[in-house]
């Protein structure tokens, strides 16, 4: 203990009075050149107490085989120049009789680590945090003092932290309890899942002899454990936001087709389909003639995706929806027809296989909140984009003179007929808003789901769920809807498994009908049925 | 009314089915009942004459989904209501009876186990509660007609209690099936996952792929679809059936007038699945195999369009739709697998656009134009 303590004042000392040239100890250098494994890599290790730029030029070069012998002398090679070890000096000509200092595999992993522990002095923050990490899982008591002083050093908390947590985790094999117990009460405050098993360990009598320590682990696992169950459910109910806004992107424009006309579009599903396969293309457009701004397709895509589903949609309205008004049965039927003719055609143009969209650089990735817990920035976007889609349908509905008609026909098609709202015209212009609403919602999907021709056919169960249960015509039912389902299923994902959270999701909403036939937001008013 | 009730119900029961229905009824029973299997048991391999077994095999099939056309026309065409999960009844019963027939595989499986080869895989030591009993014939039966029955009578109760109806009813079914299939595609749930019921060996203690034993049942399925065609002629005709048309119509005019609509709703939908539950027990033995994608959203929809294309409302039509939608099905997967799902979306959007009464509606048109 004092030694090391007296260790540890020396380096600091060193580091006050130069840490430039700093000059490295010849014996130790010298050291690494025994015979003994063992000396090697007592050298190594003591050199590392330095932990300046010098002992990581030196010991970097031993573990890529550049440091040369040449009597008393040890050489660092730096490319074609070659250097003294201990002074610095460049030595041209390099002595005919220098060989290389040749180390084992033992040596090599020390060499690894303590390079690790190095790393914890570069100016990058990445360099520093992955050097980090991997000391959590190589804890020697030999690097206590190099971590204590990184930990002095440090600024960024998040590398403190792990820093601070490998130290403690150093310090459990320590003989004494205080530190044990210093050490138990540190890993407390961490969000690290691998460490359950350590404390799991120190709360049993046979490993841990100190009933402190004991304790003190019991309430460092209970503190632990609440830390990682929030973690969890903070990423489910990002999950389930995440869903939530691409039910929502699906069932927007099922929303007001529905809304407007009363019919169900059984090729909703394939209209986010014919948005996915337009980003497809649009991707593939861009590879060819626009590589260097093959990262910006997506948004590219955007109004290609939703003005060929719109123009789909349209045709569709124009050609078989239009002569099935007051039939809302038949339509059912018909436009499961049209599903049916939109997947084959898709399986016979594309191919049946998915194909790859990719994500752009800018969407990979994610955002780490805490070490359990990283929401990708894929979901994060598609969740923006979700709600910049209702911003703007929003706008559409309830400050454009379409919107005034759109709404009007819907609460009363022959009465907004009567005072002169083009009702056909309206209900073409609806049916090519949802569509295309449905066309961006293929877009969203093209990024976090496969394309293939089958993809639209999971969605049209769930977002019509969403329309009935948030009520016709009513946005903010829909986005309630949307979000509640998304983050209940998520939940009852993580506590039933999927499946069984689909049917219990399915008997809620039959059971909630009973009692909320119109949906949660109904529309006010008087009607007779028929 | 009161001379009505002198009659016996039996007779008052047949006499609803008209002198000309009985006629083609007796031909069909003579062509399916006596002439095919004669020509499929006794014709040599070689005659021109002789009934293949494709034929008989094909020919069951379809006259199953017939009696699930005619439940199905029932609820839709007579009264109104879209179901598009009537493929879990089908399935339902399918499983029922698929249980009775796993257990009559008996030792013969390939664990020779006293339980079917799926448990032993997933390591099950004896059957679950809801398979008790099933090795029994009787009791098989009885579960094909009962656990259908129930799961009908408690979401329609629901269901129509708090009038759901329209598209809402048919999307809310198609979530029914959808559930089911989920549930049934888990192995844990003890329906064997995605393989199903499969690999019979015999039924009542006759070898299943004997031609005599195809034959018995090709012959009761063509006795089960004439009675269904039997039975929904009586209870069209009755004054139940044409409450059913009144609700169909005008349900809210119907309430006004007294009626409880949920009642009339409830009774022919759950008879409805039944009817579908024994063509789905009356399919297992015949095709050998039921599993969870029988139970598939898009398999119910296409029941739909059967009715559709035959005509809704008529009790022939749907029967006919069946036979001409699946016969064309059986060809189509043969020559241009390809284009098989273009012609069935064509067939969706034109039946609806252009024949709303079917093929037996436009051959009414005909006749009465040729008849001016």
């Amino acid at each position: 203990m004092i030694l090391r303590t007296l260790l540890t004042l020396l380096w600091l000392a060193g580091m006050f009075v130069s840490p430039a040239q700093a000059a490295l100890d010849p014996a130790l250098v010298k050291q690494l050149n025994a015979d003994d494994t063992d000396q090697k890599i007592l050298a190594i290790k003591q050199l590392a107490l330095t932990a300046d730029a010098d002992t990581t030029r030196v010991l970097q070069a031993l573990a890529n085989d550049a440091l040369l012998i040449d009597g008393d002398r040890v050489i660092r090679m730096d490319g074609e120049r070659a250097y003294d070890a201990v002074t610095g000096q460049e030595i041209s000509p390099l002595p005919e009789t220098a060989a290389t200092l040749v180390i084992n595999n033992r040596v090599r992993g020390e060499l690894a680590t303590t390079l690790a522990a190095l790393k914890l002095f570069v100016p990058n923050r990445d360099q520093r945090l992955a050097a980090a990490k991997e000391l959590e899982d190589n804890a020697d008591p030999f690097f206590i003092p190099i971590l204590d002083r990184a930990l002095a050093q440090e600024r960024d908390p998040e590398i403190k932290d792990l820093v601070a947590q490998a130290r403690a985790l150093i310090a459990l094999k320590s003989p004494d309890p205080a530190k044990r117990l210093a050490a138990v009460k540190i890993l407390g405050e961490s969000d690290n899942p691998s460490l359950k098993v350590r404390l799991i360990a120190l709360t049993d009598p046979a490993k841990e002899p100190d009933e402190r320590v004991r304790i003190a682990a019991k309430t460092s696992l209970r503190a632990l454990n609440a830390r990682l169950t929030l973690g969890e459910n903070i990423e489910r109910i990002f999950s389930g936001l995440s869903l939530g806004s691409v039910l929502l992107l699906a069932a927007l424009g099922l929303a007001i087709t529905y809304g407007v006309m009363g019919v169900i579009n059984m090729a909703h599903g394939e209209l986010l389909m014919v948005g996915a396969y337009a980003t497809y293309i649009v991707q593939t457009l861009f590879r060819h003639y626009f590589p260097g701004a093959l990262d910006w397709y997506v948004v590219a895509a955007v109004p290609v995706a939703f003005f060929s589903a719109a123009l789909a949609g349209i045709i569709l309205e124009r050609t078989v929806i239009r002569w099935l008004y007051g039939r809302p049965l038949e339509t059912l039927l018909a436009t499961w027809g049209l599903s049916l003719i939109l997947i084959q055609a898709a399986r016979v143009i594309f191919g049946p296989q998915n194909l790859a969209v990719a994500n752009p650089s800018w969407m990979s990735g994610g955002v780490q909140l805490m070490s359990n817990v990283v929401l990708p920035w894929n979901r994060i976007i598609i969740i923006g984009f979700a709600l910049f889609v209702l911003a703007l349908v929003w706008v559409l509905l309830n400050r454009t003179r379409l919107g005034l008609f759109v709404r009007a026909v819907t609460q009363n098609r022959a009465m907004a007929g009567c005072v002169g709202v083009p009702t056909g015209r309206i209900d073409t212009l609806a049916f090519g808003l949802g569509a295309g609403i449905a066309g961006l919602g293929g877009v969203a999907l093209s990024q976090i789901a496969n394309v293939g021709p089958d993809m639209g056919q999971g969605y049209i169960v769930d977002s019509f769920m969403v329309v009935v249960l948030g009520g016709v015509g009513q946005l903010a039912g829909a986005v309630w809807a949307a979000l509640g389902l998304g983050i209940a299923s998520k939940f009852l994902e993580g506590w039933v498994g999927a499946v069984i959270a689909k049917i219990v999701v399915l008997a809620f909403i039959i059971v909630f009908i009973q009692k909320r036939p119109q949906g949660l937001f109904a529309l006010k008013g008087r009607f007779v049925e028929n | 009314m009161k001379t009505d009730r002198r009659i016996p119900f039996v007779i008052r029961f047949l006499s609803a089915t008209g002198r000309r229905g009985w006629i083609a009824l007796s031909v069909f029973a003579l062509v399916t009942c006596v002439l095919l299997p004669a020509a499929h048991l006794w014709l040599p391999n070689g005659h021109p004459l002789h009934v293949s077994d494709y034929v008989i095999t094909l020919g069951g099939k379809v006259m199953c989904y017939a009696i699930v056309a005619v439940a199905m026309d029932l609820i839709w065409g007579f009264t109104g209501i879209l179901s598009l999960g009537h493929g879990v009844f089908f399935a339902l019963g399918g499983y029922a009876f698929g249980m009775y027939l796993m257990r009559g595989i008996g030792q013969d499986g390939v664990y020779h186990s006293a339980l079917p080869d799926f448990m032993v895989f997933l390591d099950w030591k004896a059957f679950p509660w809801y398979w008790q009993g099933t090795d029994h014939f009787l009791y098989a039966v009885l579960l094909v007609l009962v656990a259908p029955a129930l799961l009908a009578f408690v979401f329609g109760f629901f269901a129509f209690r708090s009038r759901i109806k329209g598209v809402y009813f048919s999307i809310i079914t198609q979530a029914l099936t959808f559930a089911f299939m989920l549930l049934f595609f888990r192995n844990e749930t003890g329906f064997g996952g995605n393989n199903g019921f499969t690999d019979f060996k015999r039924i009542l203690g006759y070898s299943i792929t004997a031609p005599q034993t195809r034959v018995t049942l090709f012959a009761l399925t063509a006795l089960m679809l004439m009675f269904t065609l039997v039975l929904g002629r009586y209870l069209v005709k009755s004054k139940f059936g044409r409450v059913l048309a009144a609700i169909r119509d005008a349900e809210s005019r119907v309430m006004f007038l007294g009626y409880n609509p949920l009642w009339y709703k409830l009774f022919i939908w759950t008879l409805s699945a039944m009817l579908c539950a024994v063509a789905g027990a009356l399919y297992v033995p015949q095709v050998g195999i039921i599993n969870p994608s029988e139970m598939s959203p898009a398999n119910s929809i296409e029941l739909a369009i059967w009715v559709a294309v035959g005509g809704r409302g008529t009790l022939i039509g749907p029967a006919l739709g069946a036979f001409i939608v699946n016969l064309s099905k059986s060809w189509f997967t043969v020559a241009f697998p390809e284009y098989w799902l273009f012609f069935l979306g064509l067939l969706f959007v034109l039946v609806t656009l252009f024949l709303p009464q079917g093929v037996v509606g436009l051959w009414q048109r005909l006749r009465a134009r040729s008849g001016r």
